[in-house]
């Protein structure tokens, strides 16, 4: 799950400046967000898909990923037309579909979805550390820069662990359950995790201060921007400002 | 002259007996000491708290002629004394080796121009040449034993403390350290159990148990 496998590839949106990425994402994830007719969304819809072109990324890679993210929006989705009030087109019992919710549950399943995707294509092709040294200088507060970059370097340790203590006790014959037994034994794996990764991440930050750290994130690698990639801000550019237009338009 | 002093320290972790009660030792510039000593004697205890990662209750550490208590006083001395950590692991957070090897300069406000001849300099003393964009998670435990030694080595120590180096090294990468640490022109103070291999690298080795050290062989 966090070995980034979209950041391997040669591809256009591959070798684009990280720092123009996620000013484009940043953007378009607004923009979407804000707009509510189908029409801006069929033309947001457009600008996923040239990017997903230029990617040549593998189809069903991307949409399995963006599956596991689906579960949750799913739920959200299919409650909203039994929530939202607005003309009953269906009852079931006690339950009312209203029409209404069931438009904005269906816009709110394609809004995430543009944008997860967006995001995906973006960003995920970047790596987490261009990432962080993106938004290093981009002049997002260092503390939350350190925040980010630790949260992913940390989970990839956490997921390491537990799979070394779940190999541990399959090795020693557990096979899960319905009982006390299987429960105490997760609950033993779950707290030993805890300890061990708060007491790696100790080890870890202790390995940096004798290293010099006091707190700055210098980048051995700074970026530069090419043609290419003011060409490809100029063409996100134009197409957000339309998007902005069309969907904010007073008229 | 005294690189390294500690007197009458005592230390504890919290909550637990204490590991030191009246901890003397010291280390002169030059001098390359190899300990040994039974597990959770204190061996990477000391070592950390010559650093200043580890704060004594009682007693006194000198290092380079001043006594260090707070952690300002030991910007300095993590500066002038570099520490390998047992597990390479721990010491590894860059994805490619070359930032791996660039973090430490890099806080010491060295330039970037100079940091590119570092990287190539200790990456070829430690027999790593052209490993620069390697992905540091993704070699062996004796490469990254090796990595780590070198981001170490890139910050120009004056005295190296390694916390049992050997373990994951094979019987080549082995002979490596060795041959490495014999060109070094260095201090150091090395904790591992393989007597043969301090041996070929130490010119003094003690048996640490009890807070006394006493002379080996």
């Amino acid at each position: 799950m966090f070995h980034e496998r979209f950041v391997k590839g040669e591809s256009l949106i591959h070798s684009l400046d990280p720092r123009v990425k996620l000013i484009v994402a940043f953007l378009y994830a607004i923009m979407v967000a804000l707009s509510s007719k189908i029409s801006s969304l069929i033309l947001a819809s457009f600008f996923t898909a040239f990017l997903f072109v230029l990617s040549r990324l593998q189809i069903c890679q991307v949409l399995k990923r963006i599956l596991t993210v689906n579960y949750f929006i799913v739920l959200l989705v299919v409650v909203m037309p039994f929530t939202f009030p607005g003309r009953v087109l269906y009852s079931l019992g006690p339950l009312a579909m209203s029409k209404e919710g069931l438009i904005y549950g269906f816009t709110l399943f394609w809004k995430s979805n543009l944008i997860l995707t967006t995001m995906l294509l973006l960003l995920s092709t970047a790596g987490i550390f261009n990432l962080a040294h993106a938004l290093h200088h981009l002049h997002v507060p260092e503390k939350l820069v350190q925040l980010i970059f630790f949260s992913f370097r940390y989970i990839h340790v956490l997921q390491r662990e537990y799979q070394k203590l779940g190999a541990a006790i399959k090795l020693r014959g557990f096979s899960p359950q319905t009982n006390l037994y299987t429960y105490k034994t997760y609950a033993y794996l779950i707290a030993s995790l805890l300890i061990k990764s708060y007491d790696r991440s100790e080890r870890v930050y202790k390995a940096m201060r004798c290293r010099g750290f006091q707190g700055m994130f210098p980048t051995y690698k700074h970026f530069q921007m090419s043609p290419r990639d003011k060409v490809f801000a100029l063409i996100s550019g134009i197409f957000l400002s339309l998007l902005g237009f069309y969907t904010f338009r007073p008229f | 002259m005294e690189a390294i002093c500690l007197k009458q320290v005592k230390f504890a972790y919290p909550g637990r007996s204490p590991v030191f009660t009246n901890l003397n030792f010291s280390l002169k510039i030059g001098e390359k000491i190899g300990i040994m000593g039974p597990n959770g004697v204190g061996k990477t205890t000391l070592l950390q708290i010559i650093v200043g990662l580890l704060k004594p209750q009682a007693g006194e550490v000198r290092v380079f002629g001043r006594s260090r208590k707070d952690e300002r006083d030991f910007y300095e001395v993590r500066r002038r004394v570099g520490l390998l950590f047992q597990d390479p692991d721990d010491q590894l957070f860059c994805p490619t080796v070359e930032e791996e090897v660039a973090f430490g300069p890099l806080n010491l406000g060295i330039s970037r121009d100079k940091i590119k001849g570092i990287i190539k300099r200790v990456l070829s003393l430690v027999g790593l040449s052209g490993f620069e964009e390697r992905v540091t998670y993704k070699l062996s435990g004796g490469e990254k034993r090796l990595v780590a030694l070198a981001a170490v080595l890139a910050m120009n120590p004056e005295i190296l403390l390694l916390d049992e180096p050997t373990g994951d090294l094979d019987r080549k990468n082995l002979n490596r350290l060795i041959r490495v640490l014999n060109q070094l022109n260095l201090s150091y103070i090395i904790v591992s159990h393989d007597e043969k291999f301090l041996k070929s690298v130490a010119s003094s080795i003690y048996w640490f148990e009890d807070e006394k050290f006493s002379p080996l062989g």
